[in-house]
């Protein structure tokens, strides 16, 4: 391989679904790659396929065949432990309903990934306290999940996806529970954070949201119908 | 890899910051072990109870009473309904038989025992020394009743503890005189508490020469006759040898029953061995009971938090490590609620104990040590199923799970 690697090669990738009877193509023949640092857009209408997309680069499903390299190591042949690892090390997710755990706060919502990966408790605060600062979420630490705005809760949720310091971020539909102002504070956040470097991957309906992203990719029926990026990458089209 | 002190933290932040869905699951599991230990105590305690009422009667007893019972098989009678009277003269006639080795004649009634301004309503026993002997009946204080032919009466007798205390206390009784009926007795000897046999409460009880007991209750016949037998193996010629006499004696007619104590504990022993079964019977039901209580409320919490296991599994904790976790909350929370459920059926047995002083209530160790043992394990098998299944899937499908969809 070059010495520029990319960050996510995917080749060949399908995914299929039994809907009763029907099988349903999520995910046909899909080819993709993604540059360390960018930031994309995935776009489309309901079952597109477009968060099985997301939550298969995000190694929270497994293809039924195909490849997909994340950081150069063929991910599809791992066990689950193996993609553990890679989940917690280099992957950041922020979920459109945020899945917090509701008995823990703020704060420890947001050393969770911290404290699974086994980092002495020291360690750990010294690790929290900026990001804490960062996200403007000092006042809010010790609440509940249920004592915060939607806003609030979303910026918990990427706290905790940045803490690990991962390369990838996958946000899947992350303004999609929140009014408009705090969902253009949850964007602003997760752009301050790609010009930081993390590669960002956004689903999104909203059309607004997906035409800020540098690169926008339009998914029909299991297929990448669009790519504002690179030609070469839309290989589903032959 | 988490840390173990992590892992507890985790574990104790889920069951306290959860307070009202781990004190209801405290309350199923408590209740589950609660009946099974409850339940066997109690049965145990009758069960207890039962045997010791006749492991007061030794063995080489034989009882004579009045009345026959004609039909065989089924238990003998204890209170016999006889046409004719057994007399002391019947009882004098069987202690010169061979192989006799002392007879104690039983009169038993209830008399109006005073002292004072003070009296009761109370159990009279009429017998002789050897009763005591035969009954193993010991004394506090004083001495038992002296040795006397049977006919002769003698104003003396020997009270139970409780009976001296509602009586005499606090002043001393040895020495005193009572009123039994129109009788007077005065007291030689007190009883030490041995509690109740065959049904007779010595403790509240008056022991009096049968003759003299006989004036009381203007009686010629005897409640029961007690023949302690010389050795084991005369019991069978013997109680062929006492038939005839009493046929004799009674005009060739044979009215009354002899009762080897062996008989009746054989009679009993069905009894026994039915109650023992019944036990075991509601032990095992109870247990299941108690499993399936435990396994729905793992299966149920466990379930619920489907997407929690996802969520972790999708910041990066192995499926080893999710399954730890909730096996290990479900392990802990089983293990409290075995050992609260046990602790609250051993306070009901003690109370129990408290307000029946003579049932020995108390749970056989196998039922206690068996329904911990088995809510640990419904815990961690119901627990370690779905969290096992949960945590086997690939994250989403577990995410997707609560997610609203």
């Amino acid at each position: 391989m070059a010495a520029a690697e990319p960050l996510i090669r995917v080749a060949g990738v399908n995914k299929t679904f039994m809907l009763g009877d029907e099988p349903v193509h999520a995910l046909n023949n899909i080819g993709l790659t993604i540059r360390g640092g960018e930031y994309l857009s995935v776009m489309g209408p309901s079952g597109s396929g477009k968060s099985t997309l997301l939550n298969m680069l995000g190694l929270l499903d497994v293809p039924d065949n195909g490849q997909y390299w994340l950081a150069g190591a063929d991910t599809v042949p791992m066990t689950e432990e193996q993609r553990a690892v890679y989940r917690r090390e280099q992957i950041g997710f922020v979920f459109q309903s945020y899945h917090l755990i509701p008995r823990l706060t703020a704060a420890e919502n947001m050393e969770l990934p911290l404290t699974l990966a086994g980092i002495p408790p020291a360690e750990r605060k010294r690790r929290l306290a900026p990001v804490i600062s960062r996200l403007g979420l000092e006042s809010r630490a010790g609440h509940l999940p249920n004592q915060l705005s939607g806003g609030q809760r979303q910026r918990v949720a990427i706290g905790r996806a940045i803490i690990m310091k991962p390369n990838l971020l996958l946000a899947d539909e992350p303004t999609g529970n929140l009014d408009s102002q705090s969902g253009q504070e949850v964007v602003t956040l997760l752009e301050e954070l790609n010009a930081e470097g993390i590669t960002l991957i956004v689903v999104t309906h909203d059309s607004d949201m997906g035409g800020r992203a540098r690169r926008r990719i339009r998914m029909v029926d299991g297929v990448i119908v669009s790519d504002s990026d690179s030609p070469d990458s839309g290989s589903s089209a032959a | 890899m988490i840390r173990s002190d992590d892992q507890l933290r985790f574990t104790g932040r889920a069951l306290l910051r959860q307070r009202f869905r781990t004190l209801m699951q405290l309350i199923a599991m408590s209740i589950g072990v609660l009946a099974v230990v409850l339940l066997t105590g109690l049965g145990e305690g009758a069960r207890q109870y039962v045997l010791g009422e006749f492991s007061i009667l030794g063995k080489d007893i034989l009882l004579m009473l009045p009345g026959r019972k004609e039909t065989s098989g089924g238990m003998p009678p204890i209170t016999g309904e006889g046409t004719r009277d057994i007399t002391l003269q019947d009882a004098e006639a069987v202690l010169r038989l061979p192989d006799v080795e002392a007879v104690a004649p039983l009169v038993v009634g209830k008399a109006e025992i005073s002292r004072g301004a003070r009296n009761r309503e109370s159990l009279v026993i009429g017998a002789n020394q050897a009763f005591f002997r035969i009954r193993h009946v010991e004394l506090a204080r004083g001495q038992i009743l002296p040795e006397l032919p049977l006919e002769q009466t003698s104003p003396v007798c020997v009270i139970g503890e409780t009976l001296r205390q509602e009586l005499f206390a606090p002043q001393p009784a040895l020495g005193q005189w009572v009123g039994v009926d129109a009788y007077r007795c005065r007291v030689i000897g007190i009883l030490a508490d041995t509690g109740t046999g065959l049904g007779m409460n010595m403790n509240e009880a008056l022991i009096m020469p049968v003759a003299s007991s006989m004036q009381v209750f203007n009686t010629e016949g005897v409640f029961r006759v007690m023949i302690d037998v010389r050795s084991v193996l005369a019991m069978k010629s013997l109680t062929a040898s006492i038939e005839n006499l009493m046929r004799e004696r009674h005009d060739g007619q044979l009215d009354v029953t002899l009762i080897t104590p062996d008989s009746l504990l054989q009679a009993f022993d069905n009894i026994l061995a039915i109650l023992t079964f019944a036990i075991a019977g509601i032990g095992a039901v109870s247990l299941v009971v108690a499993g399936v209580l435990i396994m729905n409320m793992t299966l149920i919490t466990v379930s619920q938090r489907t997407a929690e296991i996802g969520l972790l599994k999708a910041l990066g904790a192995s499926s080893h490590e999710v399954r730890t976790l909730f096996v290990m909350e479900a392990v802990i929370l089983s293990l409290i609620g075995a050992v609260t459920g046990t602790a609250l059926a051993y306070v009901f047995l003690w109370l129990a104990r408290i307000k029946f002083p003579d049932i020995p209530f108390s749970a056989p160790l196998w039922a206690s040590l068996s329904a911990v043992l088995l809510a640990v394990l419904c815990g961690f098998l119901f627990s370690w199923l779905p969290a096992s299944r949960a945590a086997s899937q690939p994250p989403v499908m577990a995410l997707q799970n609560q997610s609203g969809k």
